[in-house]
């Protein structure tokens, strides 16, 4: 017989005994959970929430669970810096997923890099992020990787000679989304015929569209989030544009059509991901993640997705010593050694290309798909019909 | 290209000054900046919302919704806000100071509850009428916003001027304490104001997030900083300075927009706005403040 107390006892033991064993590594996560940015920021977090699951329903990382440690950053510099700072010296996590806006990896990227942690950006795509230093990741794709691809594919497919320019000039990743269709306009030897910008929290687009419609584009390109995109469609369409838009990562979302629904036909965008890409990486990552939110996906959740299984394919690779500068370091070192199959697709490191010509961090290297908007949906483009 | 930028600003400034209605209302009364007139303004578009997806029920059943939600909200406001501070004689800056305390709530409230991505009315919640007119394009949600602008501000100033009410009001707005003396029942009528000026918000939010087709718990402070700049510009506290100046800023906006550039359409708009109060500084129609002065 045992005593209520002896039972007692022996709960207690097994219990320290569990704590003991299944070692939890912490990972940091630092995403906009409130504010503008909140949704991307949301889905970001859902996105590395699901692959945790994942990854721990499947036993963790060598036995080890993966704790992560969820912050709000509200998508502002002040916060997003006090959020690095308490994720690397008080919670002391192995290194950290986000932040959410590329602003906002300018501002406390330095932060991790100092601290030799490594700050992993699932939804920066702003140019110059990487240079910030040897400890900064990202996996999402670059602008400047998918847009010559795209424009090149529109420009063929709708014998394009002239467009018109509309893009989102207070936000880091809209602009340097046009920075990148600038040039890549001038390499095309695409006339402009006007170039259009807007603010966030703008949603009436109708001056500008007015202005776009008297110089007669052939297509209009717009480096714009979804939101945005979808109204400029729509407003474009009922002010009697029928040209159609180019687009880059910012269009990538369920949301483009919720709101444009037919307006966007004809429209070219590349970007990393699809809802509909049938790799089986990808309809796994989308039914779990509709099983776990109701709701779904977008490429930023996928994004994130992947980059959580990227870190994880990394943690296998090595052994955690617990001495946590000596781990961070050994993580550091093995990630860009990681080439995964997500759902995104094939994925691996490249080292950055740092405008000063020191060592940089790591970015992604990553072939775009490029798709044409039939009947409301993305359709993977297959060369003119 | 000019008759559509025409029609362009028209219906951005009757946007402007739809909202500025009520919340020049609140100022001629109350003498209250109320900032959280925009997240009032949220919470209509957002009950309309509900009342339209959730429940299937028609549109101007969710504006009428919409109106009774936000004005109760508006009254709440009041009644726990507002009138603590009347009664404590806090000097100006405090309810507008506590008014944005309520807006941070009510947004912070919505978001948690509707999360922070941008919601819109399903399709066919309108009749998708457009008129088209040679190379010029009207939507009938915009004639319908212009048109809803100059009535209610048409009765909002029918009642002001012309009825028993509204001379209480005029009377409220030249000295609380010698209306009260009177006889006149000030604290009702400041709720009541509270009320109206809050359904005017509410309404004006189910009008713009049909016409804009974007509902987000953060939709109020853009339009509420241009709200600001509109009823400083009308005179503080005047319906009719509200509408003129409403539409002025659409057209200063749409037109520096159309022919300087897109870069400059708010740094025009309000460097005009700058010039405009260096010339008159109490606002096109700002006889209330000169008459306080």
């Amino acid at each position: 017989m045992i005593s209520p107390r002896k039972t007692l006892l022996l709960a207690a033991a097994v219990l320290l005994a569990g704590g003991a064993y299944a070692a939890e590594i912490s990972i940091g996560v630092a995403e906009a959970l409130t504010g503008g940015a909140a949704q991307y920021g949301v889905a970001c977090r859902n996105g590395l929430q699901v692959a945790a699951d994942e990854i721990n329903a499947r036993g963790g990382i060598n036995g080890d669970k993966l704790r992560l440690v969820i912050e709000d950053e509200q998508g502002k510099k002040e916060e997003v810096i006090n959020v690095f700072k308490k994720l690397i010296f008080q919670d002391k996590v192995l290194m950290i997923f986000g932040p959410t806006l590329s602003n906002s990896m300018f501002a406390a990227g330095p932060v991790a890099n100092a601290a030799k942690t490594v700050a992993f950006g699932t939804s920066n795509t702003a140019s110059g992020i990487t240079d910030i230093g040897p400890y900064i990741f990202r996996n999402s794709v670059m602008e400047s990787d998918v847009l010559p691809i795209t424009v090149a594919a529109a420009v063929k497919h709708h014998g394009i000679k002239k467009v018109a320019v509309i893009y989102g000039n207070d936000d880091a990743f809209t602009k340097s989304g046009h920075d990148v269709f600038r040039k890549v306009l001038a390499e095309q030897k695409i006339a402009v015929t006007t170039t259009e910008t807007y603010v966030k929290g703008d949603v009436d687009f109708k001056a500008q569209l007015t202005k776009i419609k008297a110089g007669g584009p052939d297509a209009i390109v717009c480096s714009c989030l979804a939101e945005e995109a979808a109204n400029i469609m729509l407003q474009s369409r009922s002010l009697g544009i029928k040209a159609p838009f180019i687009g880059g990562n910012g269009f990538n979302s369920p949301k483009l059509f919720e709101i444009s629904r037919l307006a966007g036909e004809g429209s070219f965008v590349g970007s990393p991901w699809s809802n509909d890409n049938p790799a089986a990486a990808n309809v796994n990552f989308v039914n779990a993640y509709k099983q776990k939110y109701s709701a779904e996906p977008n490429q930023f959740a996928a994004q994130a997705y992947d980059a959580l299984h990227i870190a994880a394919a990394a943690l296998k690779s090595i052994k955690l010593s617990g001495n946590l500068a000596t781990d961070r370091q050994a993580l550091r070192d093995a990630l860009p050694r990681v080439a995964i199959n997500g759902a995104t697709g094939a994925f691996k490191f490249r080292p950055a290309v740092t405008r000063s010509g020191k060592p940089g961090g790591f970015d992604a290297d990553q072939k775009p798909f490029i798709y044409i908007i039939r009947n409301g949906k993305f359709e993977l483009y297959a060369g003119k019909k | 290209m000019l008759t559509q930028q025409l029609l362009n600003a028209l219906t951005l400034g009757s946007v402007y000054a739809l909202f500025a209605l009520g919340f020049t209302l609140v100022f001629g009364v109350l003498a209250v900046i109320n900032l959280s007139h925009g997240a009032v303004f949220m919470i209509g578009s957002y009950v309309a919302l509900v009342v339209v997806t959730r429940f299937a029920m028609p549109l101007w059943f969710g504006l009428l919704l919409a109106m009774a939600a936000s004005g109760t909200l508006g009254l709440l406001i009041d009644v726990l806000v507002l009138k603590r501070l009347r009664a404590r004689n806090a000097p100006h800056l405090m309810p507008m100071i506590a008014t944005i305390g309520v807006a941070i709530i009510l947004a912070s409230s919505v978001q948690g509850i509707f999360g922070a991505e941008i919601l819109r009315f399903p399709e066919g919640t309108l009749p998708a009428g457009e008129f088209i007119v040679g190379d010029v394009h009207v939507r009938a949600i915009e004639i319908g916003i212009v048109g809803i602008a100059f009535a209610l501000m048409a009765a909002l100033l029918l009642v002001i001027r012309r009825s028993r009410t509204g001379r209480a009001l005029r009377a409220i707005a030249e000295s609380p304490k010698a209306a009260a003396l009177l006889g006149i029942n000030v604290e009702g009528l400041f709720h009541a104001t509270a009320f109206v000026a809050a359904a005017l918000g509410g309404a004006a939010g189910v009008l713009i997030g049909l016409d804009f087709n974007a509902i987000t718990p953060l939709m109020g402070q853009p339009i509420l900083h241009k709200g600001i700049a509109v009823i400083i510009l009308g005179g503080m506290g005047d319906i009719r300075g509200a509408l003129i100046a409403g539409l002025f800023l659409g057209f200063a906006e749409v037109m520096s927009k159309a022919y300087i550039s897109s870069q400059m359409g708010d740094a025009a708009a309000f460097g005009l706005l700058f010039l405009i109060l260096l010339v008159k500084p109490s606002g096109l129609f700002g006889r209330v403040l000169e008459r306080k002065a």
